[in-house]
């Protein structure tokens, strides 16, 4: 067998992998969030399937694959068809470039957790998370749909106006840093709690977090998808399995970030004091996920010209004078 | 007395205006006020309430219903009872048929007949706890307090009509004999000096 093949099958079974894994997370997340929700409205979330209901996600699965899979019949089919599909496409598609862990040997191979090691591996993240707006985009739009129309067009303001903080507020670590990869990233910060970006760069952190939140339609900015004014948004028309594409999709998105900003601002997989790397990213991405959780039970909902006017006239410019100052720093 | 007091269209005297903020004039002022929201802290407040109450022990509300169940008052207007006396254990119920007169719904029915005793005895009772509103006339009229509300509040049934029949809802005589006929204090109910307010008859003297 030569190095070629062995690289491909090693390949394919680490994608194999990480989108079981990942699956596997995204549906128990929804346990987890009904569950951590429900603590915090002083409820007890599903009891009944399972003890505790933690079978619930089997019977949610079993729902929602043996649904009616409804089509309406003025929505342009094939676009209707495909829209769901790219949600968890390019979540996964993202997950590509992410290390997930130091690397390892097992039975005698070296393993590094990455699927596929390239050099401008944020940048890749970042941009196919951002195809990933092309799902609600092309569902609300095929689906011929008032509210679902309304979905779509609040999923381009978002996009707009979020992935210029984003990018601007990465700007700044990236030129402390001098690589686009996220195993130079991680490297970066391997010598310990003080070693840090976020303690370098804090306003970065904070606009990128924020972001975060925008990129993965999760409240306070989800607005895409706010019952209140829009039905639900890109999904109304949507039933069964190709709805729970979209919420693998979202759900996978919210790991990719949470991984993402580990691993820029918060010393990735490095192993800090006793803890080995492995465990310290993985305590890390938890206390995002329920960071996500946790905003969602607390604070409300922004309408779509506040969130325009904080990303324009309050992140933007932050970010910008955020960037002067380090250039300044650095020179 | 003219008109003109009516035509003054500007405000009640002792009409408290409500001082709403005052909106930002220069933008310097607009910049104050984004600043001081933003570093107020609210949202931090918020994240602190709810964490709060997710790691409080035994905090939730949730009553598991078909588990669970609330307690109810005692006095719940639920499905109808019909006592036994207290001494005796015999029915309560003398066939009046008030209950029947002011039911508003029409959905008692009672059939009687003289017994070898020449007293009148109800041989059928029933109500149609489909048309039954609930409302108390018939626990409210009743002279003898031989019907009452208790608190069996699940009558779910396949069929609009259904009937609650004398054998159901009468005290059996096992629960009568363990005492646990229940009747609360309060309205409509015997008092509990009851016995001070009975006048023998003149028969006695």
């Amino acid at each position: 067998m030569n190095e070629e093949m062995a690289i491909v099958i090693a390949t394919v079974i680490k994608a194999v992998v990480v989108l079981a894994v990942v699956s596997a997370m995204a549906g128990f997340a929804t346990y987890i969030e009904r569950k951590v929700l429900a603590f915090m409205q002083r409820r007890l979330g599903p009891m009944h399937v399972g003890p505790h209901g933690v079978l619930q996600l089997i019977a949610d699965g079993i729902k929602l694959f043996t649904k009616e899979d409804l089509v309406p019949q003025h929505a342009i089919k094939p676009i209707f068809k495909i829209a769901p599909v790219l949600a968890p496409l390019t979540a996964f598609t993202a997950m590509a470039a992410i290390p997930y862990f130091p690397q390892f040997t097992l039975f005698g191979y070296t393993v590094k957790p990455i699927i596929s090691d390239i050099n401008v591996g944020i940048l890749f993240v970042m941009g196919v998370a951002s195809v990933g707006m092309y799902a609600p985009l092309l569902a609300g739009m095929s689906s011929t749909n008032k509210w679902a129309l309304l979905g779509a067009a609040r999923t381009v303001i978002q996009l707009l106006s979020f992935e210029v903080v984003s990018g601007l507020a990465l700007l700044a670590p990236l030129m402390l840093i001098g690589s686009l990869s996220l195993i130079d990233i991680n490297d970066y910060q391997n010598s310990g709690l003080s070693s840090w970006i976020v303690f370098k760069q804090p306003l970065a952190f904070i606009l990128f977090l924020i972001a975060g939140f925008a990129e993965t339609n999760r409240t306070p900015f989800d607005m895409i998808e706010y019952e209140a004014e829009i039905v639900a948004g890109y999904g109304t028309d949507y039933s069964g399995m190709r709805w729970g594409l979209f919420f693998i999709g979202e759900y996978a998105n919210m790991i990719t970030i949470s991984f993402l900003v580990s691993i820029v601002f918060l010393g990735g997989y490095n192993s800090l004091w006793f803890i080995p790397g492995a465990l310290a990213i993985l305590i890390k991405i938890s206390f995002f996920v329920f960071f996500f959780l946790w905003t969602r039970a607390a604070w409300p909902r922004v309408r779509p010209d506040q969130l325009m006017w904080l990303c324009w006239k309050v992140l933007m410019p932050l970010a910008l004078v955020n960037i002067l100052i380090t250039g300044i720093v650095l020179v | 007395m003219g008109l003109e007091q009516f035509k003054n269209r500007n405000g009640t005297p002792g009409y408290i205006y409500f001082q709403a903020e005052e909106k930002p004039k220069s933008g310097w002022e607009a910049f104050k006020r984004v600043a001081k929201i933003s570093l107020k802290g609210e949202l931090f407040v918020g994240l602190w309430v709810v964490l709060r109450e997710m790691l409080k022990r035994g905090n939730s509300h949730t009553v598991q219903y078909p588990a669970e169940k609330m307690p109810i008052a005692p006095r719940y207007r639920a499905i109808h009872r019909l006592l036994r006396l207290v001494e005796s254990g015999s029915e309560r119920c003398i066939g009046c048929g008030l209950c029947e007169k002011i039911c508003i719904s029409n959905c008692i029915r009672m059939d009687t007949k003289i017994d070898e005793n020449s007293r009148k005895e109800v041989t059928e009772y029933s109500i149609n706890f489909g048309r039954c509103i609930f409302c108390g006339y018939c626990a409210e009229v009743c002279p003898e307090l031989a019907i009452v509300h208790g608190g069996d509040y699940e009558n779910a049934s396949e069929q609009r009509a259904h009937f609650g029949l004398k054998e159901d809802m009468l005290t059996p005589l096992d629960t009568f004999k363990a005492n646990k006929q229940k009747e609360f204090p309060g309205y409509g109910a015997l008092s509990d000096d009851a016995d001070t307010f009975v006048k023998k008859t003149p028969l006695a003297y």
